[in-house]
């Protein structure tokens, strides 16, 4: 892989900068989560995907990517618009009255990217499955990608899709666990512990990949090694340990920036952290 | 029929009298009812397996999902046909919904299939999310809606799904009354793009609509003309509703009889106009009183014809177990409730 890995991490900068400013902009969304995936997104649709901002639903030929934690639709949405989906100035409508660009991504405004509405959490990964069965049957060798945050695995709906693909063989599927530890109402482990999680999916018969989704290159690694072991007879699962909050140094380390917006001056403070590399919105 | 002219008392204009005398006779001598017999009855779910199968034939974009009910919905010939395009979900009803949905994303034309209780209530955020807000062509195919499940009682009773389906904006709802409506439907929904619940049930009821006809989503079915009394009908009740009518026939009453097999979008032309010739409506379905097809005929006449309406439903209550005759007749689902409720309800308009 020849990845411009300086480049890579200049546009998650202006991404976590949309982000936070996004956030403070309607005074309500989830920055935490948002700001933790950040180099996952922009790893994904700067280097890793094939895929066209000219957006068609099918995606026929494309590889397809399905965000199921939709609460980080801020990281979601910067991305896309700083890949050429729509123009970076709609950002501003983030959350506001008469927006394509809802509290959780949706088809229903037919926002470019966006190809199932998610935030009720849980339904991503088996949404995925049937996109990636539909890509076998159309003899698509492209791939489907899927993100699920650590707390919705707490959903029951998850472990049908964990037991499905595995035993259907749905090899053409990297789904991705964005480890953060955290949830709304404190730690995962304080909340509802998840367990051994890499025992877990290596006992539904996933295959399993671990990396630091905050280290550009690690990442980087990752998901070129998911795609070589893809088309092995087996999903595959990356367990990607993220710092919630990460790039501003006070929403770091806690639960506490789920789904809180900064102040003025708490803006300030991150932005003064977060270097303007492609230009504000 | 006895008419007394009793003149002893009071004094009588003989005019109007005359005009009513002269349209009971007509009345008594004409024939109201068309007739509707049969040869055979099957179960509406084997209409839909022979409809999948041949919407499976005409389009290979159409696929078929199960959650370990193969058989009660009759979707072997499918499977055995189309085993590429078919998917055993196990007992993962939520997983289901989710991959029909997400096989749209590529073109493909999703049939899920399970009970009703499991198709809505067990996965009614599933659909409302991934399907239904996300504009899916999901078809989703439920069987033994209702009472005539029969013994397994009420946890498998579904008497909410319409009013469930019916809320979610953009989704159609269909139920159609016999084995060929039912197969028809099937074929239709496949090439309609969007969200549809199909219902449908397990018992073997008559055969009495035409094996070729050419299904219309949201069109009407003028199943009998008549001036007295409209009963508009869905499901197993179409039936039902035609042997009130041979009753009600009996009887001296005209009733127009239509069946209402597309919910949503509901056919209000044809209930207006229907309900505007004969003053009085009487609603039938194997479904809860509550959020069924009645309150659509409700909320149309409410706003365009108030109208006295009967409700031939089950009356805000679970289903029990027992056989699926025995079920009708206790929860007040018959051409028996029919009649009766028509005679409550002309009474209601005079």
């Amino acid at each position: 892989m020849n990845a411009d890995i300086t480049k890579l991490e200049s546009i998650a900068k202006q991404v976590r900068r949309d982000i936070v400013r996004m956030v403070h902009g309607c005074q309500s969304g989830h920055p935490g989560g948002s700001l933790g995936c950040a180099d996952y997104f922009v790893a994904l649709y700067f280097q890793v995907l094939k895929h066209d901002p000219s957006f068609n639903m099918d995606g026929i030929g494309e590889d397809l990517f399905f965000l199921s934690n939709g609460h980080i639709s801020p990281v979601f949405y910067s991305t896309l618009a700083r890949a050429g989906y729509f123009d970076v100035k709609e950002l501003s409508t983030f959350r506001k009255i008469d927006s394509r660009l809802q509290g959780h991504p949706t088809t229903h405004e037919h926002l470019p990217g966006i190809r199932i509405a998610s935030g009720s959490l849980g339904q991503g990964l088996s949404v995925a499955i049937g996109a990636a069965q539909a890509k076998k049957l159309n003899n698509d060798d492209r791939t489907v990608y899927v993100l699920m945050g650590d707390g919705e695995l707490q959903e029951g709906q998850i472990w049908e899709a964990a037991m499905y693909a595995p035993h259907n063989k749905v090899d053409n599927l990297i789904a991705t666990i964005d480890v953060n530890g955290q949830q709304i109402d404190g730690s995962t482990e304080q909340v509802l512990s998840l367990g051994n999680l890499e025992a877990k999916w290596l006992a539904f018969g996933w295959d399993v990949l671990k990396t630091n989704g905050n280290n550009m290159s690690e990442l980087l690694e990752a998901l070129d090694e998911a795609k070589r072991r893809s088309g092995r007879g087996k999903p595959i699962i990356i367990l990607m340990r993220t710092e919630m909050g990460n790039g501003v140094d006070f929403m770091m380390g806690s639960h506490k920036w789920h789904g809180v917006a900064p102040n003025d001056e708490q803006l300030a403070t991150a932005l003064d952290q977060l270097e303007e590399t492609l230009g504000d919105y | 029929m006895i008419i007394n002219f009793d003149l002893k008392f009071e004094p009588i204009d003989l005019r109007p009298l005359n005009a009513d005398l002269i349209s009971h006779i007509s009345h008594l001598i004409s024939e109201y009812m068309k007739k509707y017999t049969y040869t055979e009855k099957k179960d509406t779910r084997s209409g839909f397996g022979a409809g999948l199968h041949e919407a499976g034939k005409k389009n290979d974009q159409v696929v078929a999902l199960c959650a370990d009910l193969i058989g009660s919905l009759k979707m072997d010939a499918f499977k055995k046909d189309f085993p590429e395009r078919f998917f055993q979900t196990g007992i993962a009803e939520a997983n289901m919904i989710g991959m029909a949905a997400g096989l749209t994303i590529g073109g493909k034309i999703p049939f899920t299939g399970t009970f009703a209780n499991f198709s809505t209530g067990r996965v009614y955020d599933q659909i409302r999310q991934s399907v239904a807000y996300s504009n899916k062509n999901v078809k989703i195919c439920a069987s033994h809606a209702g009472l005539t499940l029969g013994e397994d009682g009420a946890t498998h009773q579904i008497l909410e799904d319409i009013g469930l389906m019916k809320m979610l904006p953009g989704m159609t709802v269909i139920n159609p009354c016999d084995f060929n409506q039912t197969k028809a439907a099937t074929i239709a929904i496949a090439e309609y793009e969007g969200p549809v619940y199909l219902r449908f049930g397990r018992p073997a009821v008559p055969i009495f609509t035409d094996p070729d006809q050419k299904f219309e989503i949201g069109k009407a079915w003028m199943v009998n003309e008549g001036s007295d009394v409209s009963i508009i009908a869905t499901g197993h009740m179409v039936w039902e509703a035609i042997l009130a009518g041979e009753r009600l026939e009996e009887m001296g009453i005209d009733a127009e009889i239509i069946n209402i097999h597309t919910i949503k979008p509901l056919d209000e032309e044809a209930i207006l106009k229907s309900v505007g010739k004969t003053g009085c409506v009487v609603t039938a379905e194997e479904h809860n009183r509550l959020g069924g097809l009645g309150d659509s005929v409700a909320q149309v006449l409410s706003k365009h014809l108030p109208t006295p309406q009967e409700y031939v439903a089950v009356n805000d209550s679970f289903g029990e177990s027992g056989t699926p005759a025995q079920l009708m007749k206790k929860y007040g689902l018959d051409a028996e409730s029919i009649v009766n409720a028509v005679k409550k309800v002309m009474e209601r308009k005079k």
